[in-house]
């Protein structure tokens, strides 16, 4: 399954980072995962949520730049030979991944893999076909 | 048949329009005859003018042709400051109703006069321009260009007033109140800098006021050059038409020159202001169609005549009829100006280029400043853009890939290296009057 992921634009300097969160907490809005890219000159800030549209409009209205993508969910603890096995399965099927964070799932403690492939359809059908369990939305909140 | 043509406005045709559907060969028997008269006035009453043309062995009766005005030296800028405060004047002040001034933030600030004429004279042409840009009667005209020295918020409120149309004399300034005003009392038109009225419509919209809800038809804007790029955006973003003007106080103010509903090039009001196009390197004539330096004479001005002055602004003259019927001529909108332009590493850079190359890679045009420093006694460029939601993306190497093609793209106009970095929204300072797209810090420290 697809996930929902929000990403903000954020500028290299002190306190970008803090201000969408800020933003956020007093519109009561709760995050399952944040991660950051940054650079030299700027920075992206990434946000799994429930509520993303209503974050989006949050952030929108107060002048931050935000934009959704997709990304997908793997549990690591569930693979059989764990994560090198699932690169290779993604490699061998010829997918992109643009890029990948981990994070904690707060219900149980497991570790997730967020995936953000250039073509995440493809690799859904990938993942599913070698067996590998994909976390379901429901799963996430 | 004609008034067809004419019929600008839901109201009608306003006669005061008139002069600008004169055919031609009248056209240029009036200017010769008023371009005889203003030579002769300003000869008989400006030293410093009779003085140039005893220097050249001229005298008014040299003038037999308009071709002739290419034989008259030239006005510039600096004459204005060296005669500082009244040197130009040909009325006694006994005759001056006005006087306006333009803020010194070079030195000192340059004074210009009007007689009880010339204020009929300006009222008139900024009504042919509101004229132009579709205003009428029952209009109701929200005026903020800034009264006070600046000409721009006085010439627009006698035009707008010449026409009939209601003036909210708001002046520049105060964003909420102008929303508020906006809304409640039913505005149609609107009269601004293009880039305050950018930071209008978007404060609007933070207050969830919708401009393309409103009764707001017209926006006419001028006292700075913008893009094509910038119209557009100004019109997907808030449904008004917006209409370009042109002026400067030195020759009266704003009513030089406007658009008509063509938005083909403005039309200049030339029974009123001779417009001639220079090679701004050599000062001589150029053909209409030819790109130059624009050149006005003051044909009708009592207190301040001003012939052949040099205006800085870059354009053409367009010599074909346009297809709103007026005779008088247009010149194509501005762009540039020779004062705006800044030397780096050696290289002529105009904003309006770099302009350009955003507008090429981003399809409109983003917020931008260009910023000039000097490291170690080498001058450096940079441009900071804002990240718009088109160029976003969640990914680092595709933002770097936009930062990569913005800096190129402005490379390959200018041959220079430059820096970029992309800010985040609402980094760039929106000025409440004109917008400062050049910060120049090279002399700093
Ligand atoms: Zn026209």
């Amino acid at each position: 399954m697809k996930l929902p992921q929000l990403s903000v634009f954020l500028e290299n300097r002190p306190g970008s980072l803090a201000e969408p969160l800020k933003l956020l907490a007093a519109a009561d809005i709760n995050l399952v995962s944040i991660s950051l890219a940054d650079t030299e000159q700027f920075g992206i800030l990434r946000l799994v949520l429930k509520e993303w549209e209503r974050a989006k409009a949050v952030l929108e209205q107060d002048g931050w730049v935000a934009n959704v993508s997709d990304v997908v969910a793997v549990d690591v603890d569930d693979q059989p030979g764990g994560l090198v096995h699932m690169l290779s399965v993604l490699a061998e099927a010829g997918i992109n991944i643009e890029y990948m964070y981990a994070f904690a799932l707060r219900r149980n403690y497991k570790a997730v893999l967020l995936f953000r492939f250039e073509d995440p359809d493809a690799a859904i059908e990938v993942l599913k076909a070698a067996n590998i369990s994909i976390v379901q939305e429901a799963d996430m909140y | 048949m004609l008034k067809e043509l004419w019929n600008d406005a839901a109201g009608g045709f306003h006669p005061v329009s008139a002069p600008d559907f004169l055919p031609e060969k009248q056209l240029r028997e009036v200017q010769l005859r008023r371009l005889k008269a203003v030579v002769t006035r300003a000869y008989e009453r400006v030293p410093l003018f009779r003085h140039r043309l005893e220097e050249r062995g001229l005298t008014p009766e040299s003038i037999q042709s308009l071709a002739d005005i290419a034989r008259l030296p030239f006005t510039v800028k600096a004459d204005l400051r060296d005669t500082y405060p009244f040197g130009l004047f040909a009325s006694p002040m006994t005759d001056v109703v006005r006087l306006h001034a333009s803020s010194g933030t070079t030195g000192k600030p340059i004074v210009v006069a009007y007689t009880r004429e010339d204020v009929d004279v300006w009222a008139e042409v900024m009504t042919r321009t509101l004229a132009a840009c579709g205003l009428h009667r029952g209009d109701i005209v929200q005026n903020a260009f800034g009264y006070g020295l600046f000409t721009g918020g006085l010439g627009a409120h006698y035009g707008a007033e010449t026409l009939g149309a209601t003036v909210i004399p708001i002046s520049g300034g105060n964003t909420d109140r102008q929303i508020m005003v906006l809304r409640d009392f039913g505005v149609t038109a609107i009269c601004a800098t293009p880039s305050y009225f950018m930071h209008l419509a978007e404060k609007a919209l933070e207050m969830g006021v919708d401009l393309k809800d409103m009764p707001l038809r017209v926006g006419v804007f001028g006292a700075e050059p913008w893009s094509d790029a910038m119209r557009a955006r100004i019109e997907a973003d808030t449904g008004i038409q917006a209409f370009d003007i042109y002026g400067l106080s030195e020759i009266i103010g704003p009513g030089v020159a406007s658009e008509c509903a063509q938005h083909d090039g403005l039309h200049v009001f030339e029974d009123h202001f001779y417009p001639e196009i220079i090679d701004p390197e050599t000062g001589e004539p150029l053909p209409d169609g030819t790109e130059g330096e624009l050149v006005l004479t003051t044909l009708s001005k009592k207190a301040m005549p001003m012939i052949r002055y040099r205006t800085r602004d870059i354009t053409a003259i367009l010599p074909e009829r346009c297809g709103c019927g007026r005779t008088i001529r247009r010149i194509r909108r501005i762009g540039r100006r020779s004062d705006d332009m800044f030397i780096i590493r050696g290289v002529n850079v105009y904003p309006s280029q770099v302009e350009a190359a955003l507008l090429n890679v981003e399809g409109t045009l983003p917020h931008y400043q260009i910023i000039l420093t000097r490291e170690h006694g080498l001058d450096q460029m940079s441009v900071e853009v804002e990240v718009t939601p088109e160029v976003f993306s969640d990914k680092v190497r595709a933002l770097e890939e936009v930062r990569s093609r913005l800096a190129h793209a402005i490379e390959h106009i200018l041959g220079i290296r430059v820096g970029l970095r992309l800010v985040g929204p609402h980094a760039i300072p929106r000025s409440e009057g004109k917008a400062k797209r050049v910060i120049d810090r090279r002399n700093d420290s």
